[in-house]
C-alpha cells in the first residue's frame, strides 16, 4: 500500500493509465477544490450535525495491491439472482459476472475504467454530482480507481436487476465511481451494496441519467462493519417523463453520510425516494437529500424512517427546492423516527423552498417512542414482550420494506434488519403477514 | 374460576377500586354495570395486567394462581381474554399474522400442537363467518382504518378464534348499532357454556337483552353495592343509576350514624 492521503489536508489527482483528455482535466479540477475547500467541518450549516474528526484524524491509505479475485464467498454476492454483477474490494475490480448481460446488444454493464473513452460517459461523467462545491464529491472525482459504468440502450426494458457490489477492507481508503445511464423509454433495477471489515473508509459517488421516459429502480443497501466510515452521494438527473425511485436502506457503518440529490429537470417525471435506517450502539448516520424541482408538473414523494436504540445518532436533513419554472409541482415529504432507548438522539430538519404559487407541497416529520397501548394489545393476547417490541419494530420499517419489488432483495433487507435489531427478531419461518 | 377478594387497586396512585369482592363460577355470565367513573374500566385493566395499573392490596385468584403474579402474556395464555373498549390500530402487524401468532404461543403454553398456516385459515373462516367480518379485513393491519363497530367485532372475532376461559367484555357495546350488538352478543353466547366464563362490563343495559346473565352487579365507587339476576338490570333501566346511589348512600349514613 502507497499513501496517499498522508498530508490529510490536500490531495493530489490520481490519473488512471490511458484516461482521456476531459477525465484528466475533471480530476484536476477537484482535486483543486478539494484543497481550496477542504474537509467539511460542523461550522457548515450542511454538516452541523455531524464531525468528520475521527475520519479526518486517519492517515488513510490506499490499497493498491491487486484485488483478491477469489470473493466468491462474500455473503453479500446476490450473484444467484441478478443478470450481472459487479465486485469491488477496496474500489477496484475483483470480479465480473456481466459477460451474460453483455450478450445483450442494449446492454452495457462494465467498469469506468473500460468505458471512460466512450462518447456517453464523456457527455455525462462528472456532469451531475458537483465537485465544485462539495469537497467529498471533489474527493472522490479526483481519486476514484474505479467503478461500474451501467449504459442501458434506449426503448429497453432490462428484466431483474444488476448488482454492484463494495467490499471495504484493510484500513484502505476507497472512492467508488458508478455511471448509469438510462437511455430514454428503457428500464432499469440497480442495486448497489456496501459491505466490509474492520476500520477503512469508503467515499462513493453514483451518477445516475435517466433518459425520457426511462424508469429507473435504484437501491443502496449501506451495511458496512460497524467500526467503518461511508460517505455516499447519490446524484439523480431526471428527464422529461422518466420514473425514479430510489432507495436508501442504512444499518451498517460507524460514521456514516448518505447523500441523495435529484433534479427533475424534464416535465411530468416523477419520484419517489425512501429511506430507511436502523442504527444501534454509537452509529451515527447523517442523511442529507435535496430533491430540485426545475420544471414543471413533475412530481416527487419522499420518506425516510428511522430507528434508533441505544447510543445511536441519526439525522434527517431533507430538503425540497421549487424553482420558478416549477409550476404544478406536486411534493410530499415524509420523515419518521422511532426511538427505542433514552439514549439515542435523532435530529429531523425537513424543509421546502418554494419559489412558484402553483404547487401543492407538504412536509412533516415525527419523533416517537414505541406505542405502549400497542404493545400492551399485543401483549394480553398472550404474545411475549420481546416478541410483542420486536414485531412492532419491524411493522415501522415495514412499510419501506415491504414495497421492495425483488424477493431476494426485500428478503435480505429484512434479515439484515432482524440482525441489526438489539433485541433479535426470531426468524420469520415463511407465514403470510 | 374467578375469584376476587377485597381488591384495592388504582391507576398513578389514585385508588379507584376500592375493596371489590367478587366471584365468577365455571359457566357463568356475569355482567357489571355502573355508572361512568365507578371502576368498571379499572376492574377490566387489572384483570388483564395493562401497566400503570396497579392493586395495593387485596387478591384475584384465578383457576388457583394468583392472576395479579402474572404479566399480561402469562394471563392470555391462562385463558384470559379482554375484549377492549378501545382497540389500538397497529399499522404494518397483519391481522391474520398478529392472531396466528397469538393463538399459537397460547396453544403452546397449554401444551397443544401449533396450528399450521392452513389449519389456522380455516378456524379463522369459520370464526369471521361468526362475526359477519368481511375476510378482506384479515389481511389489513390490526384495527387499521377500521370503523368504531368493525374494531368491536374484531374483538370479538379475536376472542372466538383464541377462545379464552375467561373472556372479559369491557364496554364492548359502547356505540353499537343494534346489528353490530346482535353480532356481538352472538359471539358471546357462542363462547359462552359449561367450560367458559363471562364478565360483561357495560354501562347501558341494551347488550343484556341479547346476552342473558347469570348475575348482575352494580359497581358504585369501586365496590360491588348491588347483586342480583338478569332482573337487576331492567330495575336499573327503569330507576337509572342515581336510585342505587342513593340506597348506598342511605346505607353509608346508617353506618356512620350507628358508629360510637
Amino acid at each position: 500500500m502507497s499513501s496517499v492521503l498522508e498530508d490529510r489536508s490536500t490531495i493530489e489527482p490520481q490519473h488512471i493509465d490511458g484516461e482521456p483528455e476531459r477525465v484528466r482535466r475533471i480530476r484536476a479540477q477537484a482535486a483543486g477544490r478539494f484543497n481550496a475547500l477542504g474537509w467539511p467541518t460542523t461550522r457548515l450549516e450542511e454538516w452541523k450535525y455531524t464531525s468528520l474528526t475521527p475520519l479526518t484524524n486517519i492517515a488513510w491509505k490506499t490499497d493498491q495491491r491487486d484485488p483478491h479475485l477469489n470473493v466468491e464467498g462474500s455473503p453479500a454476492s446476490l450473484a444467484k439472482s441478478a443478470i450481472a454483477e459487479l465486485t469491488f474490494v477496496n474500489g477496484r475490480l475483483a470480479r465480473n459476472l456481466a459477460s451474460a448481460a453483455n450478450q445483450h446488444p442494449s446492454i452495457r454493464v462494465t467498469t469506468m475504467r473500460e468505458a471512460m473513452s466512450s462518447e456517453v460517459f464523456a457527455r455525462h461523467f462528472a456532469t451531475y454530482a458537483d465537485y465544485e462545491r462539495h469537497a467529498l464529491t471533489a474527493m472522490n472525482t479526483a481519486l476514484w480507481q474505479d467503478g461500474a459504468y451501467i449504459e442501458i440502450f434506449p426503448v429497453t426494458p432490462v428484466e431483474g436487476f444488476i448488482h454492484l457490489l463494495f467490499i471495504g477492507e484493510g484500513s484502505a481508503a476507497s472512492h467508488p465511481r458508478n455511471l448509469i445511464v438510462a437511455g430514454h423509454g428503457s428500464q432499469i433495477t440497480v442495486i448497489e451494496t456496501y459491505v466490509g471489515s474492520g476500520t477503512y473508509f469508503t467515499n462513493t459517488v453514483t451518477e445516475i441519467v435517466a433518459g425520457q421516459g426511462a424508469v429507473v429502480d435504484h437501491y443502496k443497501f449501506e451495511n458496512e462493519s460497524l467500526e467503518a466510515f461511508h460517505i455516499g452521494t447519490v446524484q439523480i438527473h431526471q428527464e422529461r417523463s422518466s420514473s425514479v425511485t430510489s432507495r436508501t436502506i442504512a444499518i451498517g457503518g460507524g460514521l456514516v453520510r448518505n447523500e441523495i440529490n435529484v433534479a427533475l429537470t424534464g416535465e411530468g417525471a416523477s419520484l419517489s425516494l425512501e429511506g430507511l435506517f436502523v442504527l444501534s450502539g454509537k452509529q451515527h448516520v447523517d442523511n442529507h437529500t435535496v430533491i430540485d424541482h426545475v420544471a414543471p408538473h413533475c412530481d416527487s414523494l419522499e420518506l425516510f424512517k428511522g430507528i434508533l436504540d441505544e447510543n445511536a445518532r441519526g439525522i434527517f436533513d431533507g430538503r425540497i427546492i421549487v424553482e420558478p419554472d416549477a409550476v404544478k409541482t406536486s411534493s410530499r415529504q415524509t420523515n419518521r423516527n422511532l426511538l427505542l432507548s433514552e439514549t439515542a438522539v435523532v435530529d429531523s430538519k425537513p424543509s421546502l423552498e418554494i419559489h412558484n404559487d402553483d404547487v401543492k407541497c407538504n412536509h412533516g416529520s415525527t419523533i416517537g417512542q414505541l406505542d405502549e397501548e400497542a404493545l400492551f394489545y399485543l401483549r394480553a393476547r398472550g404474545i411475549g414482550e420481546e416478541d410483542a417490541r420486536n414485531l412492532l419494530v419491524y411493522a415501522f420499517a415495514s412499510e419501506i420494506v415491504e414495497r421492495m419489488k425483488i424477493d431476494v432483495v426485500r428478503e435480505n433487507a429484512g434479515r439484515a434488519l432482524f440482525s441489526r435489531m438489539p433485541a433479535r427478531l426470531p426468524e420469520r419461518r415463511g407465514e403470510p403477514r | 374460576m374467578l375469584d376476587i377478594k377485597d381488591l384495592h387497586a388504582g391507576i398513578d396512585g389514585k385508588e379507584i377500586l376500592k375493596g371489590l369482592t367478587l366471584h365468577v363460577g365455571v359457566g357463568e355470565v356475569h355482567a357489571i354495570m355502573g355508572p361512568n367513573g365507578s371502576g368498571k374500566s379499572t376492574l377490566a385493566n387489572v384483570l388483564a395486567g395493562r401497566p400503570k395499573y396497579v392493586a395495593t392490596s387485596g387478591t384475584v385468584t384465578y383457576e388457583g394462581k394468583d392472576l395479579l403474579a402474572l404479566p399480561a402474556e402469562e394471563r392470555a395464555r391462562e385463558g384470559v381474554f379482554l375484549a377492549m373498549q378501545y382497540p389500538v390500530e397497529i399499522p404494518g402487524v397483519n391481522n391474520i399474522y398478529f392472531l396466528k401468532a397469538a393463538l399459537n404461543s397460547i396453544r403452546k403454553h397449554q401444551g397443544l400442537e401449533e396450528l399450521d398456516a392452513m389449519e389456522f385459515l380455516q378456524l379463522a373462516r369459520e370464526k369471521m363467518k361468526l362475526v359477519e367480518l368481511d375476510e378482506a379485513f384479515m389481511n389489513r393491519s390490526v384495527n387499521e382504518g377500521f370503523s368504531g363497530g368493525e374494531k368491536k367485532r374484531n374483538e370479538i372475532f379475536q376472542m372466538a378464534v383464541l377462545d379464552p376461559k375467561l373472556a372479559i367484555l369491557d364496554e364492548t357495546d359502547s356505540g353499537l348499532d343494534i346489528d353490530a350488538l346482535r353480532i356481538v352478543a352472538e359471539g358471546v353466547n357462542a363462547l359462552a357454556s359449561e367450560k367458559h366464563s363471562v364478565l360483561v362490563i357495560t354501562h347501558y343495559q341494551r347488550l343484556l337483552r341479547y346476552l342473558v346473565p347469570d348475575f348482575v352487579h352494580v359497581l358504585a365507587d369501586g365496590k360491588i353495592v348491588k347483586s342480583g339476576g338478569k332482573e337487576l338490570a331492567e330495575e336499573l333501566e327503569q330507576k337509572g343509576y342515581e336510585w342505587v346511589e342513593r340506597e348506598v348512600a342511605s346505607s353509608n349514613t346508617e353506618e356512620v350514624a350507628a358508629a360510637p
